[in-house]
């Protein structure tokens, strides 16, 4: 067991390509027509866009995957008793090649996000990209942690109010 | 005044010595409220609060977001963290996901070994 070891998954990269977009590349082991349906199919998607590490679990997850079609993805989180959906619509369907999906559940400020996975031999180049209405609507996705559905931000954020509590002796 | 050559700490402390915005922090860590909650709490006018509030929201402390005539005010922590240490947690939640989505391509493909070539119907 080589545990200290991170060449069992390929990296994923993250990069803030422009003041409106972000975007992240990752290569999986297996053809494009695989990892489209994976992308694509709700039984699928359910086993990995929320795992474990996201201290959230699925709901419900609904996806008509073709142009016009609508998806909702309902989740539940262990310190909340309000569900968290996310949904929007995807704008273009190419099978196996590229999909594009509205985020509506922010409002306006929501990206859009195109996927595209390119097959390289064995393998299969996904390129996801969130561009975002307006610089200010990134930054402000970044800001309330948003895009992850868990904040970092806010945990230091409630550590910096208790100690301002502290500070004005309240507890 | 917030000048633009503090840095963004200099800023969210410069932000933080004064009471009434430390009261709007703890506050709106309680619950979101719009300016006019705020200044009746705070027994402050509208100007008065709007002005505390646009000190914390150039701090990156609070944000603040029109809907319709209201204005409502939350926490935000848009400069508390680095970008890039946002960024490097970002990467870390989607490497999770795909780590996860590899052992789903990886059943799929042994599937289709087991049930010979599949076609989309």
């Amino acid at each position: 067991m080589d545990a200290g070891k991170e060449s069992e998954s390929n990296p994923t990269t993250v990069e803030r390509t422009s003041e409106r977009e972000m975007v992240v590349r990752r290569t999986f082991n297996g053809p494009a027509r695989i990892v489209f349906a994976a992308w694509t199919t709700p039984d699928l998607l359910m086993r990995w866009w929320a795992p474990k590490s996201y201290g959230i679990t699925f709901i419900s997850c609904e996806a008509d995957v073709r142009t016009g079609g609508t998806y909702r993805f309902v989740f539940g989180h262990s310190a909340s008793d309000q569900p968290m959906a996310f949904f929007g619509k995807y704008i273009e369907v190419i099978p196996n090649a590229r999909l594009v999906w509205t985020n509506d559940e922010g409002g306006e400020g929501g990206a859009v996000t195109t996927v595209t996975f390119e097959e390289r031999g064995a393998e299969t180049l996904v390129v996801m990209r969130d561009l975002y209405p307006s610089k200010e609507a990134l930054d402000e996705a970044i800001a309330s942690g948003n895009t992850s559905g868990i904040s970092d931000q806010f945990a230091q954020l409630d550590a910096l109010l208790v100690t301002l509590s502290a500070g004005a002796g309240r507890s | 005044m917030v000048q633009y050559s503090q840095t963004r700490f200099d800023a969210a402390f410069a932000a933080l010595s004064d009471a009434t915005r430390r009261g709007v922090l703890e506050q709106l860590g309680r619950s979101d409220a719009s300016i006019t909650d705020l200044a009746q709490k705070f027994h402050m006018t509208l100007t008065g609060m709007k002005k505390h509030v646009g000190v914390l929201e150039q701090a990156g402390l609070v944000t603040t977001e029109k809907v319709g005539r209201v204005r409502t005010c939350r926490l935000g922590a848009r400069r508390l963290e680095d970008e890039a240490a946002w960024i490097e947690g970002y990467r870390q939640r989607w490497s999770a996901r795909f780590d996860a989505l590899d052992k789903v391509i990886e059943e799929l493909k042994q599937k289709e070994k087991v049930d010979g070539r599949r076609k989309r119907e």
